[in-house]
Parts: structure tokens; sequence; C-alpha cells
């Protein structure tokens, strides 16, 4: 079972979300923690793993071998990046506009080309005391593609689980979605079983939850709402979800408890114990929408 | 020889374009005979690595000169390895593709040894 935690806006409540959801599944099932914002990863912050994994990772660049290239032109005409130039004998390569695709390699008619990876961040995991297995991507300073990286933290293998004798333990995976409406948000939407929208009740709120909602229906994802911050704004979220047919699974008011956790490096359910309940709740409500 | 210069328009009177990679087009002036032609850039509308697409697009065309306002690191690169000497107009006026021209065969205008600024992409 996969669940994305998605906002749209910024600064809505996708990692409070995620995080104490985690930790309330995490008391009774095996919960793996992708965070998918690779960009600025934050939910080390919150669930305090020992990363002591760390792997490189990036996208495959091509090298072009002199001695067995005609100059023929075909890999610059195939790169839509233009990332590789032929211009008399010489074929010059630019790794920071290259996307990886590997087209050029495929089509070259000599074969010349070899790849080698050329390193964009890393994938950093490890176990958090909750007994949560934590991975996130975080991309190298200067780059501008999360989405390699993103691409292989998906891939990742989960680490086996120790069994407990009680109640049998399911598997769950809780991505931590980047902000926004594009290309990273459609893929740590993609291949999940249910997406988690964490809004708020305000005009900007709803104007990127709208995105959002679009592109899970467009996958074919089932989807529910988080209405945080409940209380300030408007109630055109709550109209919206109706006419949609968006079930709000939880609400969660304005609440200086939270703020001062948040700030503290704390997690919701661990600052305000009132919420474990209603997050297993949560938890419930979204295994049985994901299963219709 | 054969010199592209960067312009904005379709004739010889076009203004010049200080742009090198984003360019409208490029005229390139066979500088015996004052023959001269227009090519639209296809790098105008690429979503990145505009100056490589239109320096492929200069050594296709057999110039062994361009003159534009300014190279960027990529550009200039791919222009070295074409073996083209890449000259620079200020773009801080308007002139016409005419005027850069003159300026060029009456050698007032310096050579670039080096890309004139960074990347726009990545770095």
């Amino acid at each position: 079972m996969r669940i994305v935690v998605a906002s749209g806006k910024g600064g809505t409540g996708k990692t409070t979300v995620a995080t104490s959801l985690a930790q309330v599944a995490a008391e009774r099932d095996a919960v793996h923690f992708l965070d998918c914002d690779v960009e600025t990863p934050d939910a080390a912050l919150f669930l305090h793993p020992s990363l002591d994994v760390h792997r490189e990772v990036g996208i495959r660049v091509p090298r072009v071998d002199p001695q067995a290239c005609n100059a023929c032109g075909t890999c610059a005409e195939i790169c839509r990046f233009n990332a590789i130039a032929v211009v008399g004998e010489t074929t010059l390569v630019f790794d920071d506009l290259c996307h990886g695709c590997g087209s050029c390699t495929w089509m070259c008619p000599e074969q010349a080309i070899t790849e080698h990876l050329f390193v964009t961040g890393t994938i950093d995991s490890g176990t958090t005391p909750d007994g949560i297995a934590f991975a996130r991507g975080l991309m190298n300073v200067g780059q501008a593609m999360g989405m390699p990286i993103l691409r292989e933290l998906k891939k990742r293998t989960p680490s086996p689980m120790p069994r407990s004798s009680g109640a049998p333990r399911r598997a769950l995976e809780i991505r931590d979605a980047p902000p926004g409406a594009s290309c990273p948000v459609v893929e740590t939407m993609r291949g999940a079983d249910f997406v988690l929208f964490v809004t708020e009740p305000t005009p900007f709120g709803l104007h990127d939850l709208k995105q959002v909602v679009a592109i899970a229906h467009d996958l074919g994802i089932p989807a529910g709402v988080v209405i945080n911050r409940d209380g300030i704004g408007d109630d055109a979220v709550g109209a919206y979800c109706a006419e949609h047919d968006l079930p709000i699974l939880l609400r969660i008011p304005m609440d200086r408890r939270i703020a001062e956790a948040i700030a503290g490096g704390r997690t919701l359910v661990e600052a305000a114990v009132d919420y474990r309940p209603k997050f297993r709740d949560l938890l419930e409500q979204i295994l049985a929408e994901a299963t219709v | 020889m054969n010199v592209a210069i960067s312009i904005a328009g379709q004739t010889l009177d076009a203004p010049f374009d200080a742009r090198f990679g984003r360019a409208e087009s490029f005229c390139v002036v066979e500088t015996d005979t004052g023959n001269w032609t227009i090519h639209a850039n296809p790098a105008l509308s690429a979503s990145g690595g505009a100056g490589v697409l239109a320096a492929q697009l200069i050594a296709r065309l057999g110039a062994q000169a361009v003159v534009s306002g300014a190279y960027g690191p990529k550009a200039h690169r791919t222009l070295s390895a074409a073996h083209i000497d890449c000259f620079l107009a200020p773009g801080n006026e308007a002139r016409s593709a005419a005027e850069i021209l003159d300026a060029f065969t009456s050698g007032r205008l310096a050579l670039a040894d080096s890309a004139t600024h960074g990347g726009h992409h990545g770095d």
C-alpha cells in the first residue's frame, strides 16, 4: 500500500501530516517513509532517522569515443536538449544540459557512445527511533533536475522488517511529495494507491488543490483531503470537495501547540497526543478508500 | 570569407540583435561579393542549449566568423571547436546589420577570446 501526501500549495502541512501518519502507522504496521521533496527534504527534522547509508545517484551522460565516431551528427539531431553538438569532425557533450534519456547512445549508428554516471544527488536512508524505514533524496547544490533522484528513491529496495507476534503487520509506504503540481509531483504520485491532499481553507490553497486533484484523477488514483488550519479563510475548499466527491478525512484547527511543536522539530502527534486516535482513524479511512 | 551576423529581421537593413543564442535570425554575408542570405534561428524557441544549437547552424552555413553582442560558455566552446572566430559588437545602440558589416570589414570589431558571460542553465 503506497500513500502519497501532496498539497499543491507549499506550507499547508504535508510533512506535518505525513510524519504523524507514519508514526501512528508504525505502532502496528511496517512503514517505509520516502521524503520525495529532493530539493528541500525536511521530514528527517521530525522523524529523526539515523541516516547511515548514503548512495550517490544521478544521470547517465554520454561519452563519445573519438576513434569510433564519424561525426555523422545523428546524436546532435536526436538530442532535444541540445546537450550534444557536432561541428566539423568534433562531437561535444554538455553534461549540464543532458537529461540522461539515453537516446544518443541508442541511436548512434557507430555505437561510439558509452554512458557514465554524472552524480546529481544522494539517497540517504536509515531507521527512525519508531522503527520506520526512512529514505530521502537530496539534490546537490547547483543541480536543476530532481526527477532522476526521485526515480532512484522510488526504486529503493525495502529492507526486511522485523515481524511482530500480534496482528499481521501491513506493509505501508508513505511518500511525502514536493509542493507544486509539476513533474516531480506527478512522479511521486505515479504507482501510488492513494493520494492524501493536505490543504488550507484559503483561495490559494484551493487554487493549487484543484491542480493536484486533476493529476490524481488523470492517474486514476483515489484521493481524500485533510484541511489544515481549519477555521481560517473561507468555506470554498469544503464546497469544492463536496462537489467533486472528495472525502474530507480530517480537519486540523489552527493550534499554537502544534505550531510550536513543529518549530521545535517534534511531530503533531508527539505534541498533541489527543490527535493519535484521529490519525489512526485517518489511516484506516485511507486504507478503506484505497481498496474500494 | 563568410561572416554571420545576429539580426532581428529579414534584410541587411534589419536591426542588429546583440543576443547570440536567442537571435531572431542570422545574416550570412560573403564579404568578397557582398552577397547575403538570411537564416531563421532554430534556437529561438529552444527550452535550453540555445547557444549550442545556434552555433551548429553557423557551422553548417559555412561561416568563418560570427558577429554578435555576447557569447555564453557553451556557444563559445562550440564555435571554437568549429574554428569560427567570435567577434563582438556593442549592442547598446540601435544599428543595422549593414552598419555592423561595415564595422567588421573595416576591422573595428574585437575578438571574444572566451565566453562573455556565465551560462544560463545549471551552473
